[in-house]
């Protein structure tokens, strides 16, 4: 199994980057001009409860050491209090965290649900006028502003036909997959364009590999050699794409969960920005890129499953 | 990263190059002929939006709100009686310039920084290589947005952030072709010559190092100007009452139960401006034998 001996240890080659993207973070609150307490106490504020509050969160020492508590109350899973829903921030977050990663999921599966059958059409009937229709969709479809379709899709298939709630989240795993079913298309749409065109590409490939006529040569039935040898192998890169998108789907889903307001972190985000709650904003962005970070490294270990030829 | 198999570059380039001959184009790139049309119809649409529209974008008819598209008003009329089509040219001014600027700065960072990672080599490039993998681990937007946080919402915040966001991929491109260009024989004979680094730099290996980033730029655009339109939509980029494709459709989505079309024109000025660029792009990089 020596093939998995990385598992063990790139989590340690990750630490340097989970350190610095708590660096970026902390230097980014740390940044925002005017006054943290100033903010949370409010303009009448006393001198003696500001210098108060400033010693109480440890605003009064020097940038460092503010680093250093930071750090050890991060590693303590303490990230403040949101002024604004005056609760642990981590709470806060824990709470959100399960819409996002549903309404995420939803779209990834949603995704692959169309791109494996276009791909393949477009691979089978290569050069031919479905392959060119399917190669219009993929270079359209990266250029579709997901907030956008998102509020088509809500005039047509909520307001006009009355088929999807126009908000929220749902009740039970039934309400979820139903109420987030349009936010998890316009997200999925988007993503499925670029996973089109690496797939299409890969099957091609790999149906030009020398093992495919081999296999044909040997009289395996092309079904037989499609499905089980080209469609596996051309996965691999298509699921590596994937998590190379990872970041950049969490961005849409941002903006789609404040599009269909779906009580998300990215629906948070949005709203902590405008009402100054500055700890929201970084324990949210602290875990995004965190679970960028994880999911990456959760592709690579499949990726290592799936091709006994890759070593990490 | 996954390496590109070199049977699949043969494939797909078959598979394009059928298409023009097909459709009679005599083996040019047809994607990059309607790529160059649509993105020089926007630019026009963009330098002529005061000849084109027929209305001043911020122009209010309080008698004719909300109006269905008819001849007068092709696009309709949103809450202030502004005329869509007319707020819609004149957006193309403002996202088309977002678009091109907010892939020049990263471009012009990016290059700079993998450039002399490239070069140089050594403590800087692992440096600058340790930043970028930081800087990577961030969802872009997720970034952007904690960034604009701290600066305030407008186009100028959109600028540094997506600099400071968007230089990672050309400084990757860029780093990555000038470490295969320093041991090609021409930049050695350069060196022999005893020409300095910046003549070598500059002269010898940029022009040739930038290839795949110009193409990447391109592709770039449509992503710019999507992250530019969604921050926009969220209130935090470009400020109403601004004729910006994203602030219309956030203001568009207020009336959608009746007035869907405050939001649709907009988006297809989006989706087409994106197609455009997305086919010179494909174009470009067939032409030229690059591949993302």
């Amino acid at each position: 199994m020596h093939r998995f001996r990385f598992v063990l240890y790139r989590p340690l080659q990750l630490l340097p980057v989970l350190f610095g993207i708590s660096v970026i973070t902390f230097v980014l609150i740390h940044a925002i001009p005017g006054d943290p307490v100033r903010t949370i106490l409010g303009p009448k504020a006393t001198v003696e409860a500001i210098t108060r509050v400033r010693a109480q969160f440890g605003l009064d020492k020097p940038v460092v050491v503010q680093y250093g508590l930071f750090l050890k109350n991060l590693v303590r899973g303490d990230l403040g209090r949101s002024v604004v829903y005056k609760v642990g921030v981590v709470e806060l977050v824990a709470e959100r965290f399960v819409a996002t990663a549903f309404l995420l999921g939803y779209g990834v599966v949603l995704a692959l649900a169309l791109t494996v059958p276009l791909a393949v059409t477009a691979a089978l009937f290569r050069g031919r006028i479905l392959d060119h229709l399917i190669r219009v969709f993929s270079t359209a479809g990266l250029g579709f502003p997901a907030f956008w379709l998102g509020i088509m899709l809500m005039i047509l298939f909520s307001i006009r036909l009355g088929l999807f709630p126009v908000s929220g989240y749902g009740e039970g795993f039934l309400g979820h997959l139903h109420t987030l079913f349009l936010p998890a298309f316009s997200i999925g749409l988007a993503l499925s364009a670029v996973l089109t065109r690496n797939l299409r590409a890969s099957l091609l490939a790999e149906l030009d590999s020398d093992y495919v006529s081999a296999a044909r040569a040997k009289g395996l039935s092309p079904r037989w050699i499609f499905v089980r040898h080209v469609f596996r192998n051309s996965l691999i890169p298509t699921i590596n794409l994937l998590g190379v998108n990872l970041g950049w789907l969490i961005g849409g889903t941002v903006v789609i969960e404040t599009v269909f307001s779906v009580p998300g972190l990215g629906s948070l985000i949005v709203k902590s920005i405008f009402a100054r709650d500055y700890m929201v904003v970084q324990a949210i962005t602290l875990t995004f890129a965190c679970a960028t970070v994880l999911v990456n490294f959760a592709v690579d270990v499949v990726t290592v499953a799936l091709d006994p030829r890759i070593k990490l | 990263m996954t390496a590109t198999h070199p049977t699949g570059q043969r494939a797909s380039h078959r598979a394009i190059a059928a298409l023009p001959r097909r459709l009679g184009l005599g083996g040019q790139p047809m994607a990059l002929y309607l790529g160059i049309a649509m993105v020089a119809f926007w630019v026009l649409l963009a330098i002529f939006a005061g000849a084109v529209a027929p209305y001043e974008p911020n122009a209010q008819d309080l008698k004719s709100f909300l109006q269905p598209p008819s001849l007068a008003h092709p696009f309709g009329t949103d809450n202030f009686g502004r005329d869509v089509f007319s707020r819609v040219i004149f957006g193309t001014r403002i996202d088309l310039v977002m678009g091109i600027m907010g892939v020049l700065w990263p471009f012009i960072l990016g290059t700079t920084l993998g450039s002399i990672a490239g070069y140089f080599g050594g403590i800087v490039d692992i440096v600058l290589m340790r930043i970028l993998d930081i800087t990577l681990a961030f969802p872009f937007l997720v970034l952007m947005i904690a960034i604009i946080s701290v600066l305030g919402a407008g186009l100028s915040s959109f600028y540094i952030a997506i600099t400071l966001v968007g230089w990672v991929s050309y400084a990757r491109l860029v780093r990555s072709q000038v470490l295969v260009l320093k041991s090609s024989e021409f930049i050695l004979a350069a060196r022999n010559l005893g020409y300095g680094h910046r003549r070598i730099m500059f002269r010898h290996m940029l022009p040739n190092a930038l290839v795949p980033s110009i193409v990447f730029s391109m592709s770039d655009v449509v992503l710019v100007i999507l992250a530019g339109s969604s921050i926009s939509y969220l209130g935090l980029g470009v400020q109403p009452p601004t004729a910006e494709w994203g602030v219309m459709i956030s203001e568009g989505q207020n009336f959608m139960t009746t007035a869907w079309w405050i939001t649709a024109f907009p988006g297809f000025a989006i989706v087409f401006v994106a197609f455009g660029f997305s086919l010179l792009a494909d174009g470009l990089g067939e032409k030229l034998g690059v591949r993302e």
